[in-house]
């Protein structure tokens, strides 16, 4: 079974805020549904499925249905960290296939500016805590692990990861909603201070609340729908994990889902005119583009050097929102704002200054916990409704 | 040379299946675990071997030698870290095979690197467990 043409992306909606003091993650759900909704022309009751992870409050999708009035068919609360959205629209566009549903809601909120303990998040019971958090495991230092493992092997140098900061934060000096808007260079990003060795704290992503929805329906919805829908075209998932505790480091499960979606997309690498690249940490970039296959592996420094990100005339424009490392990364899960610019992109809603001219096929790639131990990796190759 | 400060020595959380790893950490003992099926050594220490599905597996005592395989030294510790910073977490990979998470002590951190030779130290958590770490070999 193909997911080519099974499902279409007809709303989208990001939370304005990037600070939300005085809202429960319930609320922020709700504003983010509604604003999906509204965007595809539907409303809460033409919604028969919803999709949440462990952002969710209470019962997560259960709780959820209760808090927003909805009746539906078919639920899913699949958990893979910041990956999650991505993977539940492959899983939304399969149970549309499947005929269980017509319109599917994904939502995702978070606050982590409320509470900036919950930070350490909440694994203390899995299996494998007793054996790393005890060392002081903070997410940015084994990031760092991966960094300096790929530096090791390929020759990656500091100055090449400050470049994807560098057309981040190009990106998002347009975006009037980013967190931080103001633009760097490579010897800004060196300067900054020293997170965790290799990593500078200009390649880190921002820390926000807030949240973003999307609505995915089947073909027949879409074509009563007055907005332009995005064309679901491939999709594919997997975890990577520590393999028997003998991890490479240097790759990621997108290894695994990249060509799982490009196949089932029927398109290559080079066919790509956008791409939204989980921004957790410039490693993250660097690994994941070469994971894809958008350059060799090893190569990705290389590959990100001079202004090859940056749209709209880079070789592969990325993350034109100026994506997590400056704009938004709600509840510290960058997955779901990868979707709703990359449909902003084929929609030709982007910033101006940041459309792509003609964007006809888009990726979005979601990397859930952490590449230096176990992940969730997520795929998503989308076009334009005519694609 | 920068000096380290003493590190926090959190107790790891015990389960029926982990506490013998944990109680001969208390003896200065590195514990592994083996399968007798397929001959892998396993980690971390879990009764089912996830190269071939066996549960045919048994304890057995690491060298307690390694190489650093990577390493970051850390200036901004949160949870028990918070104030320990810097501090060097790594990946040490052991002679039997598996990279395990641990600290680098008692170190330059700028002058430790990929590839350094490495052998277990042992840190009591006061919890009847000690946290197995790491010491350049000189």
């Amino acid at each position: 079974m193909s997911l080519r043409g099974a499902a279409y992306v007809a709303g989208a909606f990001e939370h304005p805020d990037r600070i939300i003091p005085d809202k429960p993650v319930e609320q922020v759900h709700a504003e983010v549904a509604a604003g999906a909704l509204a965007d595809a022309g539907l409303t809460f009751a033409d919604v028969d499925a919803y999709y949440c992870a462990g952002d969710a409050p209470g019962m997560g999708g259960v709780s959820m249905a209760d808090y927003m009035g909805l009746k539906l068919s078919h639920i899913d609360s699949t958990e893979t960290g910041g990956s999650s959205y991505v993977v539940h629209v492959g899983h939304a566009a399969a149970a549309i296939k499947a005929g269980k549903c017509k319109v599917a809601l994904i939502t995702l909120a978070g606050l982590p500016r409320q509470d900036s303990a919950n930070l350490v998040s909440r694994v203390s019971a899995a299996p494998e805590s007793a054996f790393e958090t005890v060392y002081g495991t903070s997410v940015h230092g084994m990031y760092a692990l991966c960094a300096r493992r790929h530096m090791y092997e390929y020759g990656t140098t500091g100055e090449q990861l400050a470049e994807i900061k560098v057309a981040a934060a190009h990106h998002a000096q347009y975006n009037e909603h980013a967190l931080r808007r103001e633009t760097v260079t490579v010897e800004d990003v060196l300067n900054s201070p020293m997170v965790s060795d290799p990593l500078h704290r200009l390649d880190c992503c921002v820390i926000t609340d807030g949240g973003g929805a999307v609505v995915v329906v089947a073909p027949d919805v879409a074509r009563d729908l007055d907005r332009q829908c995005v064309k679901i075209l491939g999709h594919g998932e997997a975890p990577k994990h520590t393999r028997n505790g003998r991890p490479d480091l240097t790759s990621t499960g997108a290894v695994w889902s990249g060509p799982a979606a490009f196949a089932e997309a029927g398109v290559t690498p080079a066919d790509i005119d956008y791409a939204s690249i989980y921004d957790s940490f410039t490693i993250t970039v660097l690994m994941t583009l070469e994971d894809l296959g958008f350059c060799e592996k090893g190569k990705g420094g290389q590959f990100v050097s001079g202004g090859a990100l940056q749209a709209p005339y880079g070789k592969l424009p990325f993350n034109t929102d100026g994506g997590g490392l400056c704009n938004n990364h709600p509840g510290n899960r960058g997955g779901m704002t990868k979707i709703l610019e990359a449909v902003r992109q084929l929609r030709g809603e982007a910033h101006p200054q940041v459309q792509v001219p003609d964007c006809e096929l888009a990726l979005a790639h979601g990397t859930g916990g952490s590449i230096a131990t176990r992940m969730g990796s997520s795929t998503l190759i989308l076009g334009r409704e005519d694609a | 040379m920068t000096a380290l400060p003493a590190l926090p020595a959190p107790a790891p959380h015990v389960n029926p299946e982990t506490k013998p790893f944990w109680d001969a950490t208390a003896e200065g003992r590195l514990l592994l675990r083996a399968c007798r099926a397929c001959e892998s050594v396993i980690w971390y220490p879990r009764t089912l071997c996830p190269e071939c599905g066996s549960f045919d597996t048994e304890w057995m005592e690491a060298s307690g030698r390694g190489t650093i395989f990577t390493f970051s030294v850390n200036r901004r510790g949160q949870g028990a870290y918070r104030g320990a910073s810097p501090y060097v977490l790594a990946y040490v990979e052991l002679e039997e095979g598996p990279r395990m998470m641990t600290n680098i002590v008692d170190c330059d951190v700028d002058a430790i690197a990929i590839g350094d030779p490495v052998r277990v130290v042992f840190h009591d958590t006061g919890a009847g467990s000690a946290l197995p770490r790491f010491r350049p070999v000189t």
